[in-house]
């Protein structure tokens, strides 16, 4: 099946035409958090106090590159495991955010919390961080600099490819996938 | 007696860590682009097909396979008629992590404190380092730089001697399918069984430095390997978790004598970027 090209931000209609198994094609702007950006950022939330960028809409990449060499935009920059952020992913989807990327298992909460908000949780290939990287077009940190390769950087993607794995309608690639194919 | 200096391991250390980050061994490559014939799913080969270019890029382009380049881990044989000279061996070692991770641009992983304070050392030590004194005038280092996602899908059980073979297989297969997508598949499953607790946890670690497709050299275990894998693709998690045969591309079982009242077992996972290499000095 021939991949989706879609646009980041995400729209509601963009995210609601999506379904579990859809291999995406993302072009546009997107940022990062791993595990010590998002600490900070749900720290703010629970204080009431303003985030560093604006979650509306926007896809939030779980990766931590390795560093850039000279001529490069970005090192290597695969997905990391996406279960390490399910505590806070709630959260993020209620302040505005539409999508997620990593790799890997989400709770339930996580699932939930996508049909609720509208949102959807996509799987980049783990471990494809050469590839990867040349999808990214330019790099720049935006926030929490001190936190190296965990802090938030804004990317700009070309054809990034993605898959589908949980859609705002509670399907599952993970669950569903392996169905075809056990023995 | 033979001496070798400090700064000679140091050197070494400080390649292998460049390159077993940028270049995939044979014996993973090999296994994947086999894997690539046999996957049935589409999404699976195309996964594969991502996976066996990203190689390519990372070679070409000399930059790390993967962004997560590792916890440094080292086996080292080091002979007993080798004097080292100018230092001591974990400091050589760790200044050739230092350099490579450094000098390499790769991803410094490692926090000092691991509960509270979690900062970064910045320069990817310590490293993680066994040292066995073998006979010879021989030094062999071993080094894998060892992703954190696999890692964390690793396990010990102390079993019971009368859970036999089934309950051995029921173990890895159980845990690998718990495991799912989260590992980065496919898998190459490192398996340790008997000695203590924490020998167990050794030998699963020791099973991934094993080349891939390698069998364990008895018979009775070589056998378990190839049904373990066959159970574990049987599963049809495949690459990456989105459906397909490929689920793991190795098995390799490490045993030890055990006690009368034990059965320890232990599961090290790694991800595709299987990556280990050594060197003789």
């Amino acid at each position: 099946m021939e991949p989706k090209r879609i646009a980041a931000p995400l729209t509601d209609d963009l995210v609601l035409s999506l379904k579990a198994g859809d291999n995406v094609l993302i072009s546009g702007v997107i940022y990062t958090a791993r595990d010590a950006a998002h600490k900070q950022l749900v720290e703010l939330m629970d204080k009431g106090e303003p985030l560093p960028i604006d979650l509306t809409g926007q896809l939030i990449y779980y990766v931590g590159p390795t560093p850039a060499k000279p001529g490069q935009a970005i090192g290597s920059a695969g997905p990391t495991t996406s279960g390490r952020m399910d505590a806070y992913t709630p959260q993020m989807f209620e302040k505005g955010m539409k999508a997620c990327i990593g790799k890997g298992l989400r709770s339930q909460a996580v699932k939930d919390a996508m049909q609720k908000h509208k949102g959807v949780y996509l799987a980049a290939v783990g471990g494809a961080g050469a590839l990867l990287s040349k999808k990214i077009k330019k790099c720049e940190v935006v926030a929490y600099p001190e936190l190296g390769a965990e802090a938030i950087h804004r990317l700009e993607v070309e054809d990034f490819p993605a898959t589908v794995i949980n859609d705002a309608y509670g399907n599952d690639l993970y669950a569903e996938g392996a169905k075809q194919y056990v023995r | 007696m033979r001496e070798i200096a400090a700064s000679v391991i140091s050197d070494q250390v400080a390649g292998m860590c460049r390159e077993a980050n940028i270049y995939l061994g044979e014996d993973v490559f090999n296994a994947l682009k086999e894997s690539l014939e046999t996957e049935e799913s589409p999404t699976g080969k195309e996964v594969l097909k991502q996976l066996i270019e990203n190689v390519e890029i990372a070679k070409n382009e000399q930059i790390p396979i993967c962004q997560d380049t590792g916890f440094a881990v080292f086996f080292v044989k080091w002979g007993q008629e080798v004097h080292l000279t100018g230092g001591s061996l974990e400091d050589a070692i760790h200044e050739g992590v230092r350099r490579g991770y450094t000098e390499g641009y790769l991803r410094k992983s490692i926090v000092a404190d691991p509960l509270y304070k979690r900062k970064n050392t910045g320069d990817n030590t310590p490293a993680v380092i066994y040292t066995d004194l073998v006979p010879g005038d021989k030094v062999t280092i071993a080094f894998a730089p060892k992703g954190g996602g696999s890692e964390n899908m690793s396990t010990v059980r102390m079993l019971n001697p009368s859970d036999g073979e089934a309950g051995v297989i029921d173990f890895v297969v159980n845990h690998v399918k718990a495991a799912g997508p989260n590992p980065c598949p496919p898998i190459v499953v490192g398996v340790g069984i008997g000695g203590t607790f924490d020998k167990v946890a050794l030998l699963a670690k020791k099973a991934l430095f094993r080349s891939v497709g390698s069998k364990n050299p008895d018979e009775a275990f070589a056998a378990l390997e190839k049904k373990i894998l066959s159970k574990i693709n049987d599963l049809g998690v495949g690459p990456q978790g989105f459906g397909g045969r490929t689920f793991a591309l190795a098995v390799h079982i490490e045993t030890f004598p055990s006690h009368i009242a034990s059965m320890a077992a232990a599961v090290n996972i790694n991800c595709h970027a299987s990556r280990h290499l050594e060197r003789e000095l």
